[in-house]
């Protein structure tokens, strides 16, 4: 198939759900309109009501409801409508999802997938762009998975929805309909805690994920000019993190740049460079840089472009740490 | 008010359940072993040997007669004041203790037992309890899934999202909720501007019912009644269990700080095993010998599991970080690793 990372997305949903039939969908929406991004368009007519169910509005429900569905033996796929409305299902996920394999000694698990729409750059309404997906990396239990491209949403979300562990995936917006890629017909996994050396390079890593990957790669193509060549990390999966590739890379280029669009302040950025501290530190000829969202709130959309990290920001980075 | 035995123990004999002499001994001896198990957990924290817990005293008929109900298949989703939910599954209370002793290894559950863990915020198993019953559903299984909880838990939004779910999806579930009229010092009046906890089933589509919670057999007659109708496919029903928490909330707490003396004493004559012992006795299923056995077998059992639960070593640090995830990430070995090194110099 040669498609969007919507199509992507609601192939490898409809490959799994035919190969598992433990596999259900929840959501507000999700069924008769499917999905307000059309991510799980069809599948209620493919499926039918029993497996993609049209929830009422209440995310702590649909949550709830989908880690008691996950203990009696389904693996549950819930959607919620933004990541900006998670928080009303954000007590399920951290007290219960993340802690109950833990809780009782490995008797029960949480094998859910919570899909949502993540990230700013649409034109959204307030609530509807953000990227709060270091709330989630700071829970033991829980894995975070952020796919870039249509090929990676495939394979990512096929083991996502296979991993025993619940699963946060976060699905950038402004990526859902950016590009077409050829994306395999057969299943297949991109393993979860693997990163993508994206772009190989010299003398500077720039670590990045989601919608940033592009403003990055944009950036890295826009320096070529002055005869920097960086290296770009695609993470894929925010937690558990790949040390290893993050800090081959550095120890190679001895240079490192974090762009991601959450707030500065306890962004993932930070937990990075800290890790690049204890890791690589001797390898490092200049700071670790972060360009990332400013800790405000995200701006409607007349003043969303001053937050999200544009390619311009990223290349006066990479000057900054080149130059040091 | 659903009610079959008073507090004299006296039977409405039309509405009395067809249970064996076995079945009414059994009630009883549950009871029983309730309280004995509860004192003992009480004794083990005033002497330093348990943690704070909560005390279930005053509850047993409607944790005992509700669990009774339950079929081989049915599921139970407790909350944190259910000694006797346990007691009557034959849960092996080791487990019980060891969790309130404070290790992890106490919220196992042995596969045999349909029985989710417990929760500590209150409310929020209560959407967890209607994915059971919706997974139920939708495997076509026939079973009907018991969810506890209190008074409280009637304010939180999970209680709504939970019912509504349940009243939309038709899930078998029974929403058994103790009115025991306090919520740590609120009382029941300051929860909620609704005369009783069972109306608010109506608004959600289903059926409420309100049972006295010291009768053990309204209660068992009451949640037989919706867990037969859960598994029938006639949906979910709201029991509120009418009774009151004579203990503290928990060891913890002190509750003369909010409530009169007076008011204790005056449920404590509405005690549950108390009008159930009458009841055997006029039935002619209870003399002092039975009831010399009943304490016997408590005690014995109770010592037997107390012993293992104090038996039982802390969990080794590999236990602590191997239940975090399917496997094992690198920066858990790393930090366990640091843990250890960081230990052995500790030693030397």
């Amino acid at each position: 198939m040669n498609g969007n990372m919507v199509q992507a997305l609601n192939l490898a949903l409809e490959q799994e759900m035919l190969r598992d039939e433990r596999v259900v969908l929840l959501g507000e929406d999700v069924g008769v309109d499917g999905g307000v991004f059309r991510v799980t368009e069809g599948l209620l007519q493919k499926f039918g009501d029993a497996r993609v169910i049209d929830t009422p509005l209440a995310e702590s429900g649909i949550i709830g409801a989908a880690i008691g569905m996950a203990v009696y033996g389904l693996r549950p796929i819930a959607e919620i409508q933004f990541m900006g409305f998670v928080f009303s299902g954000f007590n399920q996920i951290v007290s219960h999802a993340a802690r109950l394999r833990n809780r009782s000694r490995g008797r029960f698990t949480v094998p859910i997938v919570i899909r949502m729409p993540y990230g700013a750059g649409v034109k959204a309404l307030e609530l509807h762009s953000e990227s709060t997906e270091a709330l989630f990396c700071h829970i033991p239990g829980l894995k975070v998975v952020v796919p870039s491209s249509p090929f990676d949403a495939k394979g990512l979300l096929i083991a996502s929805i296979r991993s025993d562990d619940p699963v946060i995936f976060l699905e950038p917006k402004k990526l859902y309909r950016a590009g077409r890629q050829d994306v395999p017909e057969n299943d297949y996994e991109i393993p979860l805690g693997t990163a993508k050396v994206v772009r190989e390079g010299e003398g500077l890593t720039i670590i990045c994920w989601g919608a940033m990957v592009p403003q990055a790669q944009e950036a890295a193509d826009a320096v070529e000019k002055e005869e920097i060549f960086p290296e770009i990390i695609d993470l894929r999966t925010l937690s558990p993190l790949d040390h290893e590739t993050i800090i081959q890379s550095v120890q190679h280029t001895g240079r490192a740049l974090i762009v991601h669009e959450a707030p500065k302040t306890c962004g993932l950025g930070a937990e990075i460079a800290a890790l690049i501290n204890e890791k690589a530190l001797l390898n490092l000829e200049a700071p670790v840089l972060r360009i990332t969202g400013q800790d405000i709130v995200v701006p409607l959309p007349k003043s969303e472009d001053y937050y999200y990290p544009s390619p311009a920001r990223i290349v006066r980075g990479i000057k900054k740490t080149m130059e040091f | 008010m659903l009610q079959i035995l008073n507090e004299k123990g006296d039977v409405k004999e039309d509405l009395e359940p067809k249970l064996s002499a076995e079945d009414l001994k059994k009630l009883y001896s549950f009871m029983v072993t309730t309280r004995v198990a509860d004192t003992k957990a009480l004794k083990l924290q005033r002497q330093g040997r348990m943690g704070t817990f909560a005390q279930s005293l005053g509850h047993e008929a409607c944790q005992v007669g509700s669990t009774y109900a339950l079929g081989k298949n049915d599921w139970t989703v407790p909350y944190f004041r259910d000694l006797g939910t346990y007691v009557t599954l034959g849960f092996p209370l080791k487990y019980w203790y060891l969790y309130w002793m404070g290790n992890e290894e106490g919220m196992f559950i042995p596969k045999v037992f349909n029985l989710f863990t417990i929760t500590v915020p209150v409310g929020t198993q209560l959407p967890q309890a209607v994915g059971l019953g919706l997974a139920a559903n939708i495997k076509k299984d026939r079973i009907g899934v018991l969810s506890i909880f209190s008074d409280g838990a009637t304010s939180t939004g999970d209680f709504h999202e939970a019912l509504n779910f349940a009243g939309v999806f038709k899930t078998p579930n029974v929403f058994l909720c103790y009115n025991n009229q306090y919520a740590i010092s609120l009382p029941r009046s300051k929860q909620t501007a609704a005369k009783t906890i069972a109306q608010k089933a109506f608004a959600y589509g289903f059926d409420g019912v309100l049972v006295d919670g010291n009768d053990v057999l309204a209660m068992y007659v009451a949640t037989k009644e919706a867990l037969d109708k859960a598994r029938n496919g006639d949906g979910p029903t709201l029991i509120e269990a009418y009774t009151y928490r004579r203990a503290n909330h928990t060891t913890s707490d002190d509750a003369s700080k909010y409530r009169s003396e007076e008011e204790v004493k005056a449920w404590e004559k509405k005690d549950p095993i108390d009008r159930f012992r009458i009841y055997l006795k006029t039935k002619g299923l209870w003399d002092e010998n039975f009831e010399k056995q009943v304490q016997k077998d408590a005690e014995e059992q109770v010592e037997k599991e107390v012993k293992e639960a104090e038996a039982t070593p802390s969990p080794l640090i590999e236990d602590l970080f191997s239940h975090t995830y399917s496997d094992m990430p690198q920066k858990l070995k790393e930090q366990m690793d640091e843990l250890k090194a960081g230990l052995s110099e500790d030693d030397q």
